[in-house]
């Protein structure tokens, strides 16, 4: 919750404009995997995500010291022995940040897990049902989205005994649902107008079927979407429960060492190694969300992959794209006096200038047609 | 310019390509995308525009129509791209190249010599500000002496223009009907008094009745005010009724143009044909339907020499060797000029075929 | 009007739900801790407070749910939250009244500049796409994947011991006595910016780019095309057609995120020991102090609730089709 989830911050209109391909052909987008896969963006997040998870199950072994063991060496900083300092009992750093990872992405993603699920059954249920019980599930996922989740998890979480890992994940989950349900609702909705929903009700197939087969498949990217939101709102958020203590500070996360970085004031003693690194650790890991998020999204709205084409290659052809404004790039051959022959490629015409409704003479001239493909 | 009909048909000659040119697009080229792998959606075009002329554009959708006229006008959206050509309109200052044209150049243009009306009417407008308010920023953009109260009566003048009570000029575009925010439009096309009217669809998203309305009003127009006006519609019967030339385009170029007449009785061009056959006669006998075969082209790849040849039930060896230009027909009919090999003697012989009869009526 | 019934009814019923979430929690979760700070208190608490907290925290075992319920509510309306604990014996009210104008002062002028600043500069990339001003995307990105606290953090680290240039936490000197005198003033506002600007920096990257994502979605819009083949100047498509649809979304997006920023900034409070409500929730976890909590959280979900309102009044404005009466 320091954060929103940026990747479907926008309004739903945003994300849930029909893909309506442009009334220009070919500019039929593309809807394939390998198109969601070919964005830059998409791939290095996933990449590493992928790493993430790696450390989360080796951490535990690779790192080069027990977390929790004090030693003589305090507050020192980086070296070749620690290669990220150790903190104000001796402690290395490195460890606990390599320790911590499992629980960073555990929470984050059993939190995102639960809420997706509650989000499907929500959000999915409300579009179909539609009328009274559409109002009361949109009701009870705008009162989840509008109340300030971060003091009530401080609450549920302060009162509970023994705020474990588990315990964190279902308050996140139970808090952080109500987006993903807003913007799966609006989608079902859509869908539900859409031809071939209408099509395999009049058929008289089962409203389970309708879910299962028609509708939750044309969901996936939306879902998928949602889920990574929810995740990272559970990182940040697990992260801030453990930075203000509200956690167990003995179970190692990157929140724990902020907390414990925080409470021996590390700032005045200059001690960044014992701080920065984790900060960075939660910045990469959200990066990292938000990019998988961010081609997930330009899968679903080509038009903000359009902004995806523009860049340096287009700047050294010097061509702007713009709307309103169409470029221009007349070939150097183009540059020539007006009212030369205009011919270009394959389909070259001989005509002379200004007979647009003039019959000219016809051209079957088979040399330059030859390859027109 | 003859008197009004009441009917608001088409009444033929009364403009014509005896008057000079207004627009002249030449050699147009325009691609989507901005790498090797772009997809040409215009390739060559050649047209002209007449003052007072009433051109129809019609074929497929994904034929490259409304590229055409977005691109002559230079309001094509990325990822298009202007490769070639040029496009001349003849404004009170001599002719001007638009494609050459700086920004500010453009947008003193816009408007003031072409004016257009778009597809949809639903979302044409602005939808938080007063319609009133959106025809007469046009006028301060382009009037920038005139008081406010000059700009209000010229916008009030408009409405009525269109018969939408001059009241309505402080309506939201939510607060009207299709039909109306339809009107308001073309009201708002013509606050400048333009050259040239562009139209691109305007009817299709409207009723039948509507339709009529609409279309009858803007010949009327034209008739009162001698505009120009290009007119989109893949519906060619209505363009038969109002339109006084009618090109028409296949995969991103002009296969056939002539009079309106000419094209509707007596089609040169198989596609043409095909197009015409499509669609039930307004009048006269009745014929069958029989639509083309196969499904519009996929500009992405096209099939070598006439784009058509897969589709065309006259296709010859030829065609797929050969690029047809558009040229005379084989009637060596004045006015009209056809892109299909068939009219070619020189291929005819080769070829040892005849004229199909259905192009020949 | 229709829809500000509508809205207003909403808002009611968050009320409630806020209210009704907090009579459980504390039911679900046995009010023991509460009933042994209870007990160490002992005697220090007149009956009348006890008997408020009874009734708070559901240790009023005897009663129905029912009439618990209707006596938390009467608790409730009377504006009766309990004592705080960590600040004994001072009424929950009363703390929170404190420390509220900070919080308000803080949070509501960042978060106002966060809004402002970071719609006109999505405004400006989203409208020219391709630009230098790209770069500004990243960037962003990063700023809205880090923890705020982490950013106060660095910030402190870096302008309060590193090169100190400003205060390192607090609302001012702590030699000073509050009041309209220029120096209590002036080390107000420069207390004030560091956190400020930590909030404007953590929480602008989203305003910034759903802003630039509506103006990318909203100008290919028809009636752009139509504002451009007008040839009115760029300034004026730009903003009166293209932002000014652009931001409707936003300006409901706003009501709908703010319960996510409010949250970031609290903890931001807590970083800068800035004696606001986010600090009071700090220590109340620190102190065990129920009463305190549940009070904050009620008070900053109303918090949200007029911020939301205020919100919606300005959609009324700015869009006529909500007006519209059927």
């Amino acid at each position: 919750m320091s954060s929103m989830p940026v990747g479907v911050v926008d309004a739903e209109s945003e994300i849930l404009a029909p893909v309506e391909p442009t009334r220009t052909p070919g500019a039929r987008a593309k809807r394939s995997r390998v198109a969601f896969l070919s964005s830059g963006k998409a791939t290095a997040g996933l990449v590493i995500l992928v790493l993430f998870a790696v450390f989360a199950i080796i951490g535990p072994w690779v790192a080069p010291y027990d977390p929790n063991e004090v030693t003589v060496d305090l507050l020192l900083p980086p070296s070749g022995a620690h290669w990220l300092g150790t903190d104000h009992l001796g402690r290395d750093v490195l460890s606990q940040l390599l320790v911590g990872t499992r629980s960073v992405l555990l929470v984050g993603v059993l939190a995102g897990v639960f809420a997706t699920l509650l989000a499907i059954l929500v959000g999915v249920s409300a579009g179909f049902l539609g009328g009274v019980g559409d109002e009361i599930l949109s009701a009870l996922s705008n009162v989840f989205l509008v109340i300030p989740a971060l003091p009530l998890i401080i609450i549920v979480a302060s009162q509970a005994p023994d705020a474990g890992n588990l315990l964190v994940a279902i308050v996140l989950a139970a808090t952080g649902w109500a987006w993903g349900a807003r913007v799966l609702r609006a989608q079902t909705l859509s869908l539900r107008k859409r031809d071939f929903i209408e099509a395999a009700r009049a058929n008289g197939e089962s409203t389970a079927r309708i879910v299962w087969f028609e509708t939750l498949p044309n969901l996936t990217a939306i879902i998928a979407s949602s889920f990574v939101s929810t995740v990272t709102f559970a990182v940040l958020s697990q992260t801030t429960l453990a930075f203000i203590g509200v956690t167990s500070s003995s179970d190692w996360s990157w929140g724990t060492v902020l907390y414990w970085a925080q409470a021996n004031q590390a700032l005045s003693r200059g001690a960044w190694w014992w701080f920065i690194p984790a900060g960075l650790l939660i910045a990469t890991l959200g990066m990292a969300l938000t990019l998988v998020n961010f081609g997930i999204d330009e899968f679903v709205n080509p038009r903000l992959r359009a902004a995806g084409l523009s860049g340096r290659g287009l700047r050294k052809q010097k061509i702007t794209p713009r709307i309103g404004f169409t470029a221009v790039r007349l070939d150097p051959v183009g540059a020539r006096a007006p009212g030369a022959p205009t011919a270009q490629g394959s389909t070259a015409s001989s005509k002379p200038p200004g007979t647009g409704s003039t019959p000219t003479h016809q051209g079957s001239n088979p040399t330059d047609t030859e390859a027109a493909r | 310019m003859t008197p009004t009909a009441p009917t608001g048909v088409r009444h033929p000659a009364s403009s014509g390509s005896q008057n000079p040119p207004v627009l002249e697009i030449r050699g147009l080229e325009v691609s989507y995308g901005y790498s090797d792998s772009a997809v040409r959606a215009l390739r060559g075009v050649d047209l002209t525009l007449h003052q007072g002329e009433v051109l129809g554009l019609a074929g497929e959708s994904g034929c490259g129509k409304s590229t055409l006229v977005y691109a002559a006008t230079r309001l094509l959206p990325p990822p298009g791209i202007i490769t070639g050509g040029e496009v001349i309109l003849h404004g009170d200052e001599g002719p001007v190249d638009v494609l050459r044209m700086s920004d500010a150049e453009l947008r003193a243009t816009r408007w003031q010599d072409t004016a257009i009306v778009f597809q949809g009417a639903m979302n044409s407008l602005n939808p938080v500000h007063r319609i009133g308010r959106q025809i007469t920023d046009a006028i301060k953009a382009h009037r920038p002496g005139w008081s406010r109260a000059r700009r209000d009566e010229r916008a009030r003048e408009l409405l009525e223009m269109v018969g939408i009570a001059a009241g309505r000029i402080t309506a939201y575009p939510h607060e009207l009907s299709g039909g109306m925010r339809q009107r308001v439009m073309i009201a708002m096309a013509l606050a400048l008094e333009p050259k040239v009217l562009i139209m691109d669809e305007p009817t299709t998203a409207l009723d039948v009745v509507m339709q009529r309305q609409i279309v009858e009003q803007i010949v009327d127009l034209r008739d009162r005010l001698g505009f120009s006006v290009v007119f989109i519609t893949h519906d060619v019967s209505l363009l038969v009724e109002i339109a006084d030339r009618i090109a028409i385009m296949y995969a991103g170029e002009i296969v056939e143009q002539a009079t309106a007449d000419e094209v509707y009785r007596h089609p040169r061009h198989p596609y043409s044909h095909g197009l015409l056959t499509s669609f039930p006669p307004l009048h006269g006998p009745r014929r069958e339907l029989q639509g083309i075969p196969g499904a519009p082209p996929d500009l992405q790849s096209l099939p070598s020499g006439c784009p058509f040849r897969v589709r065309c039930p006259h296709a010859m060896p030829s065609c797929a060797r050969v690029h047809p230009e558009l040229g005379p027909t084989a009637l060596g009919e004045e006015q009209r000029s056809v892109a299909c090999l068939l009219h070619d003697p020189q291929v005819r012989t080769a070829e040892g075929v005849e004229l199909p009869a259905s192009l020949a009526v | 009007m229709k829809f500000l019934g509508r809205r207003l009814a909403f808002y009611l019923l968050t009320a409630w739900a806020a209210v009704t979430i907090n009579f459980f929690i504390p039911r679900v979760m046995k009010g023991d801790p509460v009933q042994s700070l209870i007990n160490r208190y002992q005697g220090q608490i007149s009956t009348e407070a006890e008997h408020s907290l009874y009734v708070l925290f559901g240790l009023d075992t005897q009663e129905s749910l029912w009439q618990q319920y209707v006596d938390y509510w009467g608790e409730i309306l009377h504006g009766n939250f309990g004592i705080s604990f960590t600040s004994f014996p001072t009424p929950v009210t009363e703390v929170i009244g404190d420390s509220l104008p900070w919080t308000l002062g803080l949070v509501g002028v960042a978060t106002v500049i966060a809004v402002v600043g970071g719609s006109l500069v999505g405004i400006l990339i989203g409208w020219r796409r391709g630009t230098w001003m790209d770069a500004i995307l990243p960037v962003t990105t990063f700023f809205s994947s880090v923890p705020y606290f982490w950013l106060g953090l660095i910030a402190i680290s870096v302008f309060a011991i590193w090169w100190p240039v400003l205060p390192l936490g607090g609302a001012y000197d702590g030699g000073l006595i509050p009041g309209w005198s220029w120096e209590f003033v002036s080390s107000v506002l420069e207390h004030a910016i560091l956190p400020g600007l930590t909030i404007v920096l953590a929480s602008i990257s989203g305003w910034i780019l759903g802003m630039r994502n509506m103006m990318v979605t909203v100008t290919s819009e028809d009636y752009v095309t139509v504002a451009h083949a007008k040839g009115l100047s760029e300034r004026r498509v730009m903003f009166g057609y293209a932002a000014r649809n652009a931001i409707l979304p936003q300006v409901s997006g706003f009501a709908l995120s703010l319960g996510f920023v409010v949250s970031g900034t609290l903890v931001m409070e807590m970083v800068f020991s800035y004696p606001g409500i986010g600090l009071q929730l700090f220590n109340a976890i620190g102190g065990k102090d129920y009463p305190l909590m549940q009070g904050i959280f009620l008070i900053i979900t109303l918090a949200v609730l007029v911020a939301n309102v205020l919100a919606d009044v300005a959609y009324v404005l700015l869009d006529p089709r909500t007006r519209q009466e059927a």
